[in-house]
């Protein structure tokens, strides 16, 4: 269906003797907002990863705007922007240096970014603070920051994976006010992943819940909720995926984070 | 072209933002070279060898490119997981260019390092013997710190995590710099340690070093700068294959 703008079909993802992804479906409409959830290792950022080109999948077939990323990278990587679950920005440039290095990393030509650069800044309400070191902005600063570039090469997807992690809620409740806005405006396909159910059950249209590696359900919030007869889309959350809490083994990432925590204070 | 300039530019604005990282990277040599330099200088006097600071200068030099060079290269494993790495390599670009950019931008703030610190030891009494040298200096400096961020990114892109980098600091990088004829004459060793400092690719880099700034050398600075130039090209060619490779 040229209707969809993500198309995944059978798409398994195996480690070793680990299967981190087992054999989902699921399409995204274009200008649609996706939410994808699901408890910690349930294989959200392993579905992102192999979406966004950073991993090959083991089986499956996967279309990103009509193109593939295993074999058509560089068409994939133009139609998306990201912001990932860790910071990715340099700290030591300033927010006006990121946007510039990502405007030239995609080939945005000058004129034009310079402008679109001013533009978002002011869009994320960072334009006074462009010449300032990213070092010194707080958590909410800086996801902004990180939504600004992710929209500079004017991507026609937008994934986010946990974009309100660690945040207030008036920094969180903006960056959702942001992100509609944005995909009323430029009618942007929006992808994202987050462990606040009520953050997904105001924004998304359409959500699909991953646990153990499988989509155990998939519609839109009232659908949801009306299947498992609950109130709220957590309490639907929890209904199908159990209250179990999730042990994940402390991979080399932990330790990195916990290393960067110790150097960053 | 603009990948790699935009990267070698992000290296270089790095480096001059952190004021503390520069005079802290020059601690090390200046030590080195005031204590062995003042330390051992009477006895290599007696030996008959000469002034040892001249000696010394510019294995201190090799060493202080070394780190930083080493250093820049491994630098993608924290990188790796956080931070920019990420972010560029989700870009449309050839990883190919920005191995390079990366590489490059790093070779040019060690060999910023090595003028600093060339510059610093002239004032404890260092005494370049021919100024018309000072352009095959600069090669040797830069060949000697692209080969070493190359090896960086060879390593950093086979480990995952900061854990082995003691390891690194203890069995690659301090060896390297020990066993080179930084601090001593390579002539008249026992045959072992000779063999050993033979395979040291950074014996070849001192030895252009002191060739190119006393006009003394061991192996003869030809032989320096075709061992240098054959071994930089594979490493980055290894060194652009594993990071081409990398997964996160």
């Amino acid at each position: 269906m040229e209707n969809n703008i993500i198309e995944v079909k059978n798409l398994t993802k195996k480690f070793k003797d680990l299967t981190a992804v087992d054999n989902i479906s699921f399409n995204v409409k274009k200008g649609e907002i996706f939410a994808f959830l699901g408890p910690n290792g349930a294989g959200k950022s392993t579905t992102i990863k192999i979406l966004t080109t950073l991993l090959p999948p083991t089986n499956g077939e996967i279309e990103i705007d009509g193109a593939n990323p295993v074999t058509q990278q560089d068409k994939v990587r133009h139609s998306f922007g990201i912001v990932f679950q860790d910071p990715s920005l340099d700290d030591e440039l300033t927010a006006y240096e990121n946007l510039e290095f990502h405007g030239v990393l995609y080939k945005v030509p000058n004129p034009i970014r310079k402008q679109r650069i001013e533009e978002l800044l002011r869009f994320v309400e960072l334009w006074d603070r462009r010449n300032n070191l990213v070092k010194v902005f707080s958590g909410g600063m800086k996801r902004r920051l990180e939504i600004a570039r992710g929209l500079l090469h004017h991507p026609k997807i937008f994934f986010l994976d946990e974009p309100t992690l660690g945040l207030d809620p008036q920094t969180r409740n903006h960056i959702w006010n942001y992100i509609s806005n944005l995909n009323k405006k430029e009618n942007i396909t929006v992808f994202f992943t987050t462990h606040y159910m009520e953050e997904a059950d105001k924004v998304a249209q359409k959500v699909a819940i991953i646990d153990h590696g499988k989509i155990i359900a998939q519609g839109n919030p009232a659908e949801l909720k009306a299947q498992t007869k609950t109130k709220t889309l957590e309490e639907a959350f929890l209904a199908l995926t159990g209250e179990k809490i999730r042990d994940e083994d402390a991979g080399s990432q932990d330790f990195l984070r916990q290393g960067r925590r110790m150097w960053h204070r | 072209m603009n990948t790699i300039y935009i990267l070698w530019l992000r290296q270089l604005k790095r480096y001059f933002r952190s004021r503390s990282r520069i005079l802290g990277s020059l601690g090390q040599p200046l030590l080195y070279l005031v204590a062995m330099g003042f330390g051992f200088g009477p006895i290599f006097q007696k030996a008959g060898a000469g002034n040892y600071i001249q000696f010394l200068v510019p294995g201190i030099i090799a060493m202080s490119i070394l780190f930083t060079a080493l250093f820049s290269g491994v630098e993608i494993i924290w990188d790796k997981q956080f931070g920019f790495l990420k972010e560029t390599l989700v870009a449309p670009v050839p990883r190919f260019e920005i191995m390079i950019g990366r590489t490059l931008g790093g070779a040019t703030v060690s060999t910023l390092q090595g003028v600093i610190v060339l510059v610093v030891s002239t004032f404890i009494g260092f005494k370049i013997s021919s100024l018309s040298m000072l352009s095959v200096v600069l090669l040797f400096m830069f060949l000697i710190a692209v080969l070493f961020a190359a090896l960086g990114t060879v390593i950093a892109s086979l480990l995952d995590d900061m854990q082995e980098f003691q390891l690194i600091m203890n069995f690659l990088v301090m060896p390297l710099f020990f066993l080179s004829g930084a601090l001593f004459p390579l002539s008249g060793l026992p045959t072992a340690l000779s063999a050993v400092a033979s395979i040291d690719l950074l014996s070849y880099g001192v030895d252009g070093l002191r060739g190119s700034l006393l006009g003394i050398s061991h192996f003869g600075l030809h032989i320096d700068l075709l061992v240098l130039t054959i071994t930089t090209l594979i490493l980055f060619t290894i060194g652009s294959y594993l990071f081409s490779k990398i997964k996160i």
